[in-house]
């Protein structure tokens, strides 16, 4: 039988994330009040809010410290789900562009 | 022409073979070394992340299709979400604490810790009703809304309401494994599979933080 995987991430990395992840969301806000383009708002908030949960499932769910088998498993057909999902925003952009030249 | 030996020494191999087969098939080796309540949260998790990115998705379509899309969040109110973030990120690095030490045996301190993080929870619930309850009081309702396209307050309601539902399901879960565990009847590996499901509730929130609110605060 084999056993589990006890490697974990020390006191220092976990609270090395916990102010990374403050620290991006304090750049969030910031982000919120310039005046950017929708679209180039949406696309740099979702990149940072990725980074964000990809620090999550690594150190707070210790993903990072589990065998590759079990990563291999559930995040690729996960990613793969998901950038299927991603094809409905060439839409959303069509529809605002039309709905721009009615106004 | 083998020997007998040979034929000994394939025989038992044969033998082990099937012997390990049987272990493997019985239940007797973990493929992932991890206990099969934890592989069964993280195949959950994975199956309720793709419910929350269909609602993501969806949120992000329309967000995006729709030019007059209410920009009701004043200054007061992303503080709010930004404390509700704050909450959440500590609540997840206590429960990170009760993980650590249920798994030393410490039973009093990882009880601790998990009343903690469930305290975190309640807090986040609280804030988020407030401001719940000042888009009511401002008229935000499912199909309707004062400043723009209707699907607003169905859109922010459906989305922060599924979260809040599973944070409110995340705190009762933490204190049955509090319970649970205090009294005995469940092991260091249950408060971790209920540590993996917290820290879940915290990572959809990365995502609703900057989608529903950041991205419809009101500019001076």
């Amino acid at each position: 039988m084999h056993m589990e995987n006890t490697e974990t991430a020390g006191f220092k990395v976990i609270f090395s994330v916990w102010f990374g992840l403050l620290g991006l969301t304090v750049c969030e806000v910031f982000l919120a009040y310039r005046a950017l383009p929708l679209v180039t708002m949406f696309v740099i908030l979702m990149i940072l809010s990725v980074f964000k949960a990809a620090l999550i499932i690594a150190y707070f769910m210790h993903l990072r410290y589990e065998q590759p088998s079990l990563f291999v498993t559930l995040i690729p057909a996960f990613i793969f789900v998901i950038g299927m999902m991603t094809v409905i925003f060439a839409d959303s952009s069509r529809l605002s562009h039309m709905r721009s030249l009615i106004q | 022409m083998s020997s007998s030996s040979d034929v000994v020494g394939g025989v038992h191999g044969q033998a082990e073979s099937t012997t390990a087969k049987l272990s493997f098939w019985d239940g007797g080796s973990l493929p992932y070394s991890i206990p099969s309540k934890k592989l069964g949260m993280w195949l959950f998790i994975v199956s309720d992340a793709i419910t929350f990115s269909a609602v993501i998705f969806a949120y992000g379509y329309l967000r995006l299709a729709a030019p007059d899309w209410p920009r009701p969040f004043e200054t007061s109110s992303i503080v709010n979400a930004t404390v509700m973030t704050f909450v959440l990120l500590s609540s997840s690095v206590v429960m990170v604490l009760a993980v650590r030490a249920s798994s030393q045996g410490k039973v009093g301190s990882a009880v601790g810790w998990l009343l903690a993080t469930a305290l975190g929870g309640v807090l986040f619930d609280i804030l988020h009703i407030r401001e719940w309850l000042g888009l009511i009081h401002e008229g935000v309702r499912p199909f309707q809304n004062p400043w723009g396209t209707p699907m607003f307050g169905a859109a922010f309601f459906t989305m922060t309401g599924l979260h809040m539902t599973h944070v409110t399901i995340g705190v009762i879960y933490l204190l049955i494994v509090a319970a649970g565990y205090r009294a005995k009847k469940l092991s260091p590996v249950d408060v971790e599979v209920s540590g993996l499901y917290w820290h879940f509730v915290d990572l959809v929130w990365m995502f609703i933080f900057p989608l529903v609110y950041l991205l419809s605060a009101k500019m001076a």
